[in-house]
């Protein structure tokens, strides 16, 4: 039986004890997954999986506070569910996992690079490693490989970390992860690294599509960027105060980011905001040998306390 | 005037000429994103798509104080402080080249707003009057759009000065206002000749392009028949993350919200964009939310453009179509599929 079909045969086994099943549909327009919240049968046989389907899908847990939810992940997704249990922000009993191998998603704007816009899109096939896509009138073959998200190049854990249902066959290959994208932009010279963020924040709108779309960005509506109290922030559309808000997310998010990219995929303006995060994650790495979501027994090095901390050399100066 | 060909060589030029008396804004590349910016010679100009964000900020910035005030000692009796304040207002001549029609058309619905009987915004006027808009006609439509749902159309002039059409080689552009034609007299421009004949088959390609748009003349009753149906606007409402992208890349959304930000003595009254996903939008002082969950937020957005506001002004919905909402969703939330469910969900409840 195909993947997708032993996963809705699945999740309609589990419906009747649950208020949701959280998954993917198809969109607009061929190129767009949806989230799809299955209530009923007919719900779940509009269910899809692809390499189309890239939101995470955790993003939605805590917004679902007190109903019994079902959700598919990938391996990627998973980690923001284990992290999201670590910090008690969900009840285990509450939630149920439908695990996923996963072999990669798409970046919807290295496409959008490839064939110079996605305003029309007729149609999107996978073949094998390929995507087929004819779009303003011209076919087009992509390798998954050029189109894959950059997390997808790093993954390491390509199947679901937690499930309560896997479907599928694990995926045996993981890639390193060496951090060099983080390393080639500390290359640069500070000035040079300054003036890339400039122009960046520049056309930040301050939509919090970033923050909303985050897993563990779980203060949503008593958010400091808007808060009047306390009023840490202004309501200025300056770099100064943009950059300020990416800054407080990034920090809030040390050690417990997963990685997954939503905040970067989100950015209705393409600012490349996983570079910052990644940047407190090589060091959360290096300081703590930590990796958020990856073990759900784990307490994470923000929330703990060590008198002697391996990699920190208190009192060697 | 009668319309005229301007050879694609020849907008820079023209543009360069522009900038000279006016803010000249513009389509730029910016990382992944097209965003209007001033006009810079030797800068790329794509206009073969639609901008990521509308010009919506040329009128309406995102951020604009309104008046800086200072509070001082009166010298003659030091117990006594009093506040002065400066008022502001943005009144740079300016023009927008290379916006879509969608884009300049979504002033109109402000317009209703900011310039009425009831009330007067001179800060969004001031702006307004200065503001010319040379509108790119679309040759090709979008899988997101759907201007021909909402009363207009690929090539609508409405709320434009100058409309071109984009032919081989260049453009064809014809005059909308009085304004429009002074800007034209600037250009390099050569008779249309049967030039004019190529836009017209352009103009006719795209709106058939588009296909036959539904009849929402219903939708208005249909909403406000749905306003306490919860289950239909949970439902519709799950996958939206309650951000604000949908409402600030949207030619027609208005809201604003107004801040002191005040350092020592001193400080501005900022206005900024606001928008109704918001939890703090509708936020009391006493602590009540009327819109406490995303399905309550949504239903305003959806129910704002295409049923309140259109009852308050003559039908006209507060939508141009331009799909920015569709294609920038974080989660592709589709209106244009809300509004079709709200239409066919109160016809099965009737």
């Amino acid at each position: 039986m195909e993947l997708l079909d032993q996963l809705k045969e699945k999740i309609k086994e589990r419906l009747p004890e649950l208020d949701v099943v959280i998954g993917w549909e198809q969109g607009f327009d061929p190129l767009h997954a949806t989230p799809l919240f299955m209530r009923t049968e007919e719900d779940v046989d509009r269910l899809v999986f692809s390499p189309l389907c890239v939101h995470n899908l955790a993003s939605h847990l805590t917004g679902l506070k007190g109903k019994k939810v079902g959700i598919v992940v990938k391996g990627c997704d998973s980690r923001s569910v284990v992290e999201l249990l670590q910090e008690k922000l969900l009840v285990r009993e509450d939630v149920t996992v439908f695990g996923l191998p996963c072999t990669g998603v798409v970046s919807l704007k290295k496409i959008k690079h490839a064939l110079g816009g996605l305003d029309k899109v007729a149609s999107a096939e996978f073949n094998g490693n390929e995507l087929k896509v004819s779009a303003a009138g011209a076919a087009r073959v992509l390798p998954l490989n050029e189109i894959a998200a950059d997390k997808c190049g790093r993954c390491q854990y390509h199947n679901a970390l937690l499930s309560d249902v896997f479907v599928g066959a694990p995926v045996e290959a993981a890639a390193e992860d060496n951090y060099a994208d983080v390393e080639a932009f500390q290359a640069k010279s500070p000035q040079e690294q300054a003036a890339y963020w400039r122009d960046a924040m520049q056309r930040c709108l301050r939509c919090y599509a970033c923050r909303n779309a985050c897993p563990m960005c779980v203060c949503r509506d008593h958010c400091v960027a808007q808060s009047r109290e306390p009023h840490w922030m202004t309501q200025q559309d300056t770099v100064q105060e943009k950059w300020f808000f990416q800054m407080i997310h990034a920090l809030h998010l040390a050690g417990r980011c997963t990685e997954c990219g939503e905040c970067e995929r989100a950015c209705p303006v393409g600012i490349p905001l996983l570079l910052l995060k990644r940047k407190i994650n090589k060091e959360i790495k290096e300081l703590f040998d930590y990796q958020a979501g990856t073990k759900i027994d784990a307490t994470p090095p923000l929330l703990s306390f060590k008198v002697e901390e391996e990699n920190i050399n208190e009192r060697g100066w | 005037m009668a319309a005229k060909y301007l050879k694609k060589e020849n907008l820079v030029s023209w543009l360069q000429t522009l900038a000279k008396e006016r803010l000249t804004l513009v389509p730029r590349r910016e990382g992944d994103a097209v965003v209007f910016r001033p006009f810079a010679p030797g800068q790329d100009i794509p206009l073969d798509q639609q901008a990521t964000t509308p010009p919506k900020a040329a009128v309406f910035p995102q951020c604009e104080p309104l008046l800086a005030f200072k509070y001082a000692k009166d010298p003659e009796n030091p117990g006594k402080v009093g506040v002065q304040v400066k008022e502001k207002l943005g009144d740079t001549p300016s023009v927008v080249v290379g916006c879509r029609p969608c884009d300049a058309r979504g002033f109109l619905t402000f317009d209703r707003v900011y310039d009425s009987d009831r009330a007067s915004d001179l800060n969004y006027l001031t702006r307004r009057r200065n503001t010319l808009f040379a509108t790119l006609a679309c040759d090709e439509p979008a899988s997101t759009c759907f201007c021909n749902w909402v009363g207009s159309g690929p090539a609508d002039a409405e709320g434009s000065d100058i409309l071109m059409v984009p032919v081989e080689g260049g453009f064809v552009l014809e005059p909308v206002t009085e304004a429009g034609e002074k800007l034209m007299e600037q250009a390099p421009l050569e008779d249309a000749g049967d030039k004019a004949a190529l836009a017209e088959a352009v103009k006719e390609n795209a709106a058939k392009a588009l296909g036959e748009a539904p009849d929402l003349s219903q939708a208005r009753e249909k909403l406000l028949s749905l306003f306490d149906n919860m289950d239909f606007w949970e439902g519709v409402s799950a996958k939206c993350i309650s951000c604000g992208a949908c409402t600030y890349l949207c030619p027609t959304c208005y809201c604003f919200n107004i801040t002191d930000e005040q350092s020592g003595a001193e400080g501005v009254r900022l206005r900024t964009w606001d928008n109704c996903m918001s939890y703090l939008f509708t936020m009391e002082a006493s602590g009540h939310n009327p819109r406490p969950t995303k399905a309550h937020r949504l239903k305003n957005r959806v129910g704002h453009k295409f049923s309140y506001y259109p009852d308050i002004h003559d039908g006209h919905i507060a939508c141009c179509g331009c799909g920015r909402c569709i294609k920038s969703c974080p989660s592709s939330v589709d209106i244009r599929q809300i509004v079709l469910q709200a239409i066919a969900a109160s016809a099965a409840s009737e």
